[in-house]
């Protein structure tokens, strides 16, 4: 229905046209508005400012996959350490030692900082001792790693006698059960009200209700929390340097799996081999790194994978 | 289909008298003097006898304390802070208030369903079973889940999808899955709280029927805004009315009687103007 007639006659619509036109001002689209110029102007600005965020990242990720990759092979991942100026080897042994001492830190955690975010979740929110467990949980998820090290020194080198994959699981471990902790709380508290009371009018008891529907619907939201841990741990370096040191060796002694001697771990092979005047070392620290970031990167996928069937459930 | 013996603890027929009632005979008699949360005074002076195999209705307007009512006769207001009450619950001779009573066993014998639908993120079978685990039923327990979808007419729509979970079902169908999970145990009394103020009127239909079919094995009482609802399924109702004359909100039993009586021939004029759309 649009004719000349209607456009040259503007606002009063023809009454005995249903669909006549009527014009309005700044309808269609132009950058000579100042609204609209200011739009584009930050709508560019964001877009800028990713990309500068991201910059860094995918530059780090590229370097690693271009010049790890090139070491990266299946006998990288199974051998020893090579000697000074030796060619070939790997690092299977710190691989070894990052899963033994992570999956040892994870044993312990899970079941303690779980129990604890149960508390958490289920106390009165003036409950005094909850209060104090919340606050020192939030004050060490900033805890620097290295003082989780020293501690793990003194509390366990010092007292059997000598570095020890046993003492490196004992700091990760306090660098983890934070995140377990706030997590399962949350998972916990998101458990929607009417489940809970749902479980009370069928005659639960609070442990009833706690073991037999709180923790099941809680549990993909708990496991993002322990691989976020997970993830973290396998990281972390400092903390190791302190206690479990480092090792060219696999982690048995006499031919037995041995927890209580030195043991090598990928992050500190990194920055071990890193700083050698050796080509072949500082390769293999390469690969090395590329291996470490794709193990985190497949535990933080898990627990994404994980919440987001949580949250297509609720 | 037969049933199977009863579950440990709750279980058809089992009360405190060794007698069984015979239907129409009270098997909750609640008197509720005063009934406090913290300093807010939410209801007084309520006696309601919960007959056997009869569904008793409570109605009033918002704020009246029918809710309330209903969550004293399974202690469910226990969880509520600050909750004081005055008077007695007495569920087949047992004050269920004495200190010797345990809450969460009287809510075994005494089942509930809530306004809006709730099972657990769990499987269907699961959801119903859920009681049966409960208590450690030993028993057959896939036969009692069968039977209780049957019974809260489900099971033609669930029986080939036991496995998926509860939450993946309509509204409606929501809803009568926690019938089935609240009747799985066999409990006495079963008490809805505005079962189908979430549902669309084909679902809310469907209850009802199901109320009505019910009653035969269980005694219900439900708390409903709508009107309609009670006159159509309850056979004794109650009018609660809020008294603002102490500057509270404080609701009390106006009203109690069959339902044909209160409908047709209300005796106090609360109730006759509620009744007839006076006020709300």
């Amino acid at each position: 229905m649009l004719t000349d007639e209607t456009l040259d006659s503007p606002p009063a619509p023809l009454e005995d046209d249903p669909f006549a036109q009527v014009d309005f001002p700044g309808l269609e689209k132009s950058l000579r508005r100042p609204r609209t110029l200011m739009n584009a102007l930050l709508s560019g600005l964001v877009a800028l400012m990713t990309a500068v965020a991201l910059a860094p990242l995918l530059s780090v990720v590229i370097m690693l996959a271009w010049r790890g990759g090139k070491k990266l092979s299946l006998s990288v991942l199974t051998h020893l350490p090579p000697a000074p100026l030796e060619a070939g080897g790997g690092f299977g042994n710190a691989i070894l030692g990052t899963a033994v001492m992570v999956g040892l830190a994870t044993l312990a955690v899970v079941p303690f900082g779980v129990l604890i975010g149960v508390f958490l979740a289920e106390a009165p929110l003036e409950n005094r001792l909850a209060q104090a467990v919340r606050f020192a949980a939030k004050v060490l998820t900033g805890f620097p790693s290295i003082l989780a090290g020293v501690f793990a020194y003194g509390a366990v080198v010092l007292a059997t006698g000598g570095f020890s994959a046993l003492a490196g699981a004992v700091a990760l471990s306090v660098l983890m059960i934070p995140t377990v902790v706030l997590t399962s709380e949350d998972a916990i508290r998101m458990v929607p009200a009417r489940m809970r009371e749902a479980a009370l009018g069928m005659g639960a008891t609070h442990t009833q209700t706690v073991f037999m529907v709180l923790l099941p619907t809680a549990l993909p939201g708990i496991l993002t929390g322990v691989m976020l841990a997970v993830a973290r741990a396998c990281g972390e370096t400092a903390p190791l340097v302190f206690t479990a040191l480092f090792s060219n060796y696999w982690i048995t002694s006499g031919g037995r799996f041995d927890l209580m001697q030195p043991t090598a771990s990928l992050a500190v092979l990194i920055y071990n081999f890193a700083g050698m005047p050796f080509a072949n070392q500082v390769e293999l620290a390469w690969a090395a790194a590329l291996v470490l970031v794709l193990l985190v990167l497949a535990a933080n996928l898990t627990g994404q994978a994980l919440s987001r069937r949580q949250r297509q459930q609720s | 289909m037969s049933m199977t013996p009863s579950t440990p603890a709750p279980g058809q027929g089992s009360n405190g008298n060794g007698q069984a009632k015979a239907p129409g005979e009270v098997v909750i008699d609640c008197h509720i003097k005063e009934l406090h949360y913290g300093t807010f005074k939410a209801v007084r002076d309520t006696a309601v006898p919960i007959q056997k195999n009869r569904i008793t209705a409570f109605i009033g307007p918002s704020g009246s304390g029918k809710s309330t009512v209903l969550r004293c006769l399974n202690r469910m207001n226990d969880v509520v802070r600050g909750f004081r009450f005055s008077g007695h619950v007495r569920f087949l001779g047992h004050d269920i208030y004495h200190p010797s009573i345990d809450a969460t066993a009287v809510r075994r014998y005494i089942g509930m369903v809530f306004q809006q639908p709730n099972p657990f993120a769990m499987s269907i079978y699961n959801n119903v079973a859920f009681g049966l685990r409960l208590n450690g039923y030993k028993g057959d327990r896939a036969e009692r889940v069968q039977t209780a979808l049957q019974r809260s007419a489900l099971w033609d729509e669930v029986k080939d999808k036991l496995g998926e979970s509860g939450l993946s079902l309509s509204g409606g169908q929501q809803q009568r899955l926690c019938i089935a999970r609240a009747i799985a145990t066999e409990p006495e009394v079963l008490l809805m709280d505005e079962p189908c103020s979430a549902l669309d009127p084909i679902a809310t239909r469907k209850i009802e029927e199901l109320m009505v079919d019910l009653k035969q094995r269980y005694t219900i009482a439900i708390v409903t805004h709508n009107l309609q609802q009670a006159a159509r399924v309850a056979d004794q109702t109650g009018f609660l009315y809020v008294d603002t004359s102490e500057g509270g909100r404080t609701g009390y039993l106006v009203e109690f009687g069959d339902t044909k009586q209160i409908f047709d021939a209300p005796k106090e004029k609360h109730t006759r103007d509620y009744i007839s759309g006076e006020f709300s």
